[in-house]
């Protein structure tokens, strides 16, 4: 790791606006928030993947990985972050470095041939040069490249140095903010910016979701000026200083970069969610009243608090027919951030019951909640091993997962409903109208005739006690409460 | 359950249906050496000919009385034995299976009558079975024609055995009575099933070696292959007979009386439910409580596959148009992963089944009537046959071909729906014509939200490259 990059990862872990940092004592702080990984036991993303999914969703940026193939021709279009316009950022830009490129040192130039050729033919308002492994390990530049590339093409080549083995995804995300911080954010001035300028940092927009919320703010003449990154522009990243408030999308990731714009341009920042009702009206009131302390009319929290009243009757009445369809089932959730939990008090409203939850990205005030929520300590995880969710599952102690799509399977083959909520997933579940969508999804999943079906005895299998039905709970299951096993396989 | 609505109404728009005599003379081809013979008008069997050669993607012998308006007059005797007499010469089949058409059952003639008296006096046609359907085009679907036509050979060429000197049923032999919907694909599948438990079926009539679509060594103007014509009175001697299609089903208690064997109708052998029955009556008449381990792999991967296809399945929303064998088969498999029929359009009023359609209502009707119902029902794709495209143009919906005409596709005799195996593939081309419909990506006015500002949006041109 360069000194500059060592710097950088040790910045990202001092972060003062990090509630869970602050939490620790000084020396602990100081080995950063990175668990280390298990060799043979770990799963999930490496830090170049982390920043990846933060900078992606930047619609009209060409993002180019500097990488021998894996990195990028594994790793490109798998995700669901939704465009309104321009589609470049669904192009997979990557120098393929060959064995020849390594051992010669040609990785520099042949970077600059491939920032020329993208910007010949496809003129984008930027390039994204990411950093790997192996260019990072040969001592390739890109920093210097991208300044040469920049000078000499006129369009910005940004360089994310944020090689993979610097740490997890989770650095990922934070490093693609700093270096946003760094090289765009200030470098375009809005034509005009308005008393109700709003950034979003830390949503995707997958398959949609920040459409689900933006029509509220449409109603309220609240103007997404900045996001990173769902829907974004590269020129919304490069405005962001002019914005009013910035809410942080549940995601620990990215506070540094909000502490960070508010130290610079004084931009004040909240942290809200759009999962479940009472979180998504929470999270608009916040917006609201912080954009009146910042000078917007002063009539804007009674017509927020209008638009929650409104949209809150019609969220609990469209959800209301599900009840009875819903009503009594368990629910063991299972994923990373605080996002699963917001929707906790949403499910028990329509009295689905939730057995389990997992806690292992929540500080210490998100545990507090769900203990709050829940009653008592004993049905949060921190990890589970597959073998023992599907015990769990097989045993029937729950009737539906909800999950991201690495545990996808666990479910299924303990023939158990299952609901993708993560950013893999293919419908979007936020604000109002998307809480309505999920308990739909609940009902047509966990009401679908197909698991009756694949539990029905095999012909053969008629006279013999039916091994497709579902155990009785047995001794194998594992003991609830807080665990803490690093075979942590479902990232968020 | 669905109840069977017939819309008041003169105009037909779009028609789902194909006639009857098609129906039969498809089913005459899958006997082996054999021409169907149309007792019509030239233009009956020229529309219906090349109907099936477009479908099939093969010559089809089909031949005509070529009735005229003289004969339509006098009768038309005459003119089937002078068919039968220029067929023999031309083609020389072992077996002319004649369908009536419109014309001359308005006409009303006394076909089974003038045709025994013209066996009984032609002492050269000795060499040659023949059989007669009545088909009138004004009844029934394709399927109540190949149905009827099943039921004339039963009658004509399986013996009736007698209860006292009856031999000894061959016990591993079963008759297998496919119904119209049923492709040469299919039918090699289910044969696949027959024999892993050890049984050896006897399929009337067998599409699979004959319209399979093969390259043959000579050109015979006769059917390339089908049920052999000593295999058919041999039907008796079977252990039970399993008709495949409710439609079948008076074929089927026919040859049942005829050779005293137990009769069992399967009305869909798509499903891991349905799979499960027809696996379930081979075990018993095979005698085991097991099975062969392809075929439990077989459906751990139909239940696999079930998992992986009900997220796209689950709540789906479709039409469909189809004979009422093929519609209860289709519709009852994807009911099992949660799929809801907002438009059922069937072909016929005559066949039971149609009750069992798991839909509310089920529509004696035309493809106008798919697109009315798939647009008021919010569909999200349709299943029909090949002239269901003008409905998912104009609805910008995918289809998934299934049933008769498949003209605009190469394959059709290869579809398999049948089986674990058949069924897996089905689900998985429900799944990916869901998956691959352009619907799925998101846009912002979906859900009521304001375009984006201009201003956000890069527009400059980029300086020149150096």
């Amino acid at each position: 790791m360069s000194d500059a990059l060592k710097q950088t990862v040790q910045e990202a872990f001092n972060e003062p606006g990090c509630a869970t940092n602050r939490a620790k004592p000084a020396e602990a702080r100081k080995k950063g928030c990175a668990r280390p990984l298990t060799p043979g036991a770990a799963a999930g993303g490496c830090a170049f993947d982390g920043a990846m999914i933060t900078l992606q969703p930047i619609v009209d940026v060409a993002h180019l990985v500097h990488a021998p193939l894996a990195c990028g021709g594994n790793s490109w279009d798998n995700r669901g972050s939704a465009s309104s316009g321009p589609m470049l950022y669904k192009t997979g830009f990557t120098t393929d470095l060959t064995e020849l490129d390594i051992v010669m040192g040609k990785g520099e130039k042949k970077l600059y041939a491939a920032i020329r050729e993208i910007v010949q033919n496809h003129a984008p308002p930027a390039i994204f040069v990411y950093a790997t492994c192996v260019t990072a390990m040969i001592g390739d530049d890109i920093a210097a490249v991208c300044k040469a590339a920049t000078e000499a093409f006129g369009t910005p080549a940004i360089p994310v140095d944020v090689p993979g083995y610097a740490g997890s995804k989770n650095l990922g995300c934070k490093l693609a903010g700093e270096m946003m911080y760094r090289h765009v954010i200030g470098t375009v001035e809005p034509e005009r910016t308005t008393e109700c300028d709003i950034n979003i940092i830390g949503d995707y927009n997958l398959n949609g979701e920040l459409w689900q919320i933006k029509p509220l703010l449409d109603r309220l003449g609240i103007r997404i000026l900045g996001s990173l990154s769902a829907d974004a522009r590269y020129r919304q990243v490069a405005m962001m200083h002019r914005a009013r408030v910035t809410m942080l999308v549940c995601s620990h990731a990215l506070i540094g970069l909000a502490r960070k714009m508010e130290e610079t341009w004084g931009i004040p920042f909240f942290e809200g969610s759009f999962y479940g009702i009472s979180d998504t009206s929470q999270a608009l009131r916040t917006m609201c009243r912080m954009l009146v302390e910042r000078g917007a009319p002063a009539d804007l929290i009674d017509r927020c608090e209008a638009l929650i009243a409104e949209e809150e009757a019609g969220a609990r009445a469209a959800l209301a027919p599900y009840r009875p369809r819903v009503e009594g089932r368990r629910v063991l959730l299972y994923t990373g951030g605080h996002k699963s939990w917001s929707v906790v008090s949403a499910l028990q409203e329509l009295g689905i019951e939730v057995v389990g939850t997992s806690v292992r990205k929540a500080t210490e005030a998100d545990k507090a909640r769900v203990v709050q929520i829940m009653g008592d300590e004993t049905h949060m995880y921190e990890n589970m091993a597959p073998k023992d969710m599907y015990a769990t599952l097989k045993a029937a102690k729950a009737d539906i997962l909800m999950s991201g799509a690495r545990s996808q399977f666990v479910a299924l083959k303990a023939r158990t409903p299952w609901i993708d909520v993560n950013q893999e997933k293919h419908e979007p579940y936020a604000g109002y109208m998307g809480m309505v969508d999920l308990v739909r999804a609940i009902d047509r999943s966990v009401n679908n005739p197909v698991w009756e079906e694949v539990r029905r005895p095999a012909p053969w299998e008629a006279a013999r006690p039916a091994t497709g039905l579902r155990l009785a709970a047995t001794s194998q299951d594992p003991a609830p409460g807080p665990v803490n096993d690093p075979k942590d396989f479902e990232d968020c | 359950m669905a109840r069977l609505t017939r819309p008041r109404r003169a105009l037909s728009t779009n028609p789902l249906k194909s006639s009857a005599p098609l129906g039969a003379a498809m089913a005459y081809l899958g006997i082996e050496g054999a021409v169907p013979l149309f007792h019509g008008a030239q233009g009956c069997t020229a529309f219906a000919m090349v109907h099936m050669v477009r479908h099939f993607k093969e010559a089809i012998p089909l031949q005509t009385t070529a009735m005229n308006e003289v004969s339509t007059i006098l009768g038309g005797a005459e003119q089937i034995e002078e068919a039968i007499a220029n067929i023999r010469k031309r083609a020389h089949p072992r077996f002319i299976g004649i369908a009536s058409t419109a014309l001359t059952e308005t006409r009303g003639e006394d076909v089974p009558g003038e045709l025994r008296e013209i066996l009984a006096r032609r002492r050269d046609f000795g060499d040659l079975k023949v059989v007669y359907a009545s088909t009138p085009d004004f009844e029934g679907a394709l399927e109540d024609g190949w149905a009827a036509a099943v039921t004339a050979i039963v009658d004509a060429l399986v013996p009736e055995a007698d209860p006292a000197a009856r031999p000894e049923p061959t016990q591993r032999q079963v008759n297998v009575l496919p119904s119209a919907n049923v492709t040469p694909a299919e039918i090699e599948e289910i044969d696949h099933l027959i024999r892993a438990f050890g049984l050896t079926p006897i399929f009337l009539p067998d599409l699979s070696t004959a319209l399979d679509g093969h390259l043959a060594e000579d050109w015979s103007g006769r059917s390339l292959g089908g049920t052999r014509l000593d295999a058919i009175p041999a039907m008796a001697r079977s252990a039970a007979t399993f008709a495949i299609g409710e439609s079948m089903q008076g074929a089927a208690r026919l040859l049942g009386a005829r050779g005293g064997m137990p009769v069992q109708v399967f009305p869909a052998l798509t499903g891991l439910r349905a799979v499960d029955g027809f696996v379930q009556a081979l075990m018993a008449l095979a005698g085991t409580a097991d099975a062969p381990e392809a075929i439990r792999r077989d459906r751990a991967r139909l239940q696999d596959a079930m998992l992986d296809a009900h997220f796209q399945i689950g709540g789906l929303r479709y039409a469909i148009a189809a004979d009422p064998d093929l519609a209860y088969a289709l519709s009852s498999a994807l009911a099992g992963l949660g799929a809801e029929a907002v438009a059922v359009i069937t072909s016929s009023g005559a066949n039971p089944i149609v009750e069992l359609i798991p839909a509310e209502e089920a529509v004696l009707g035309d493809l106008g009537d798919l697109e009315a119902g798939a647009r008021k029902g919010c569909a999200r794709l349709l299943i029909s046959h090949a002239h269901g495209r003008h409905a998912a143009q104009a609805l910008g919906l995918p289809l998934v071909r299934a049933g008769f005409p498949i003209n605009d596709r190469l394959g059709a005799q290869d579809i398999c729906r049948v089986g674990y195996r058949g069924t897996r593939a089905f689900l998985f081309e429900i799944a990916n014509a869901v998956l691959s419909h352009p619907h799925d990506a998101a846009r912002p006015e979906d859900f009521g939200a304001a375009p984006i500002e201009p201003e956000f949006e890069h527009d400059r041109p980029q300086t020149a490259p150096h």
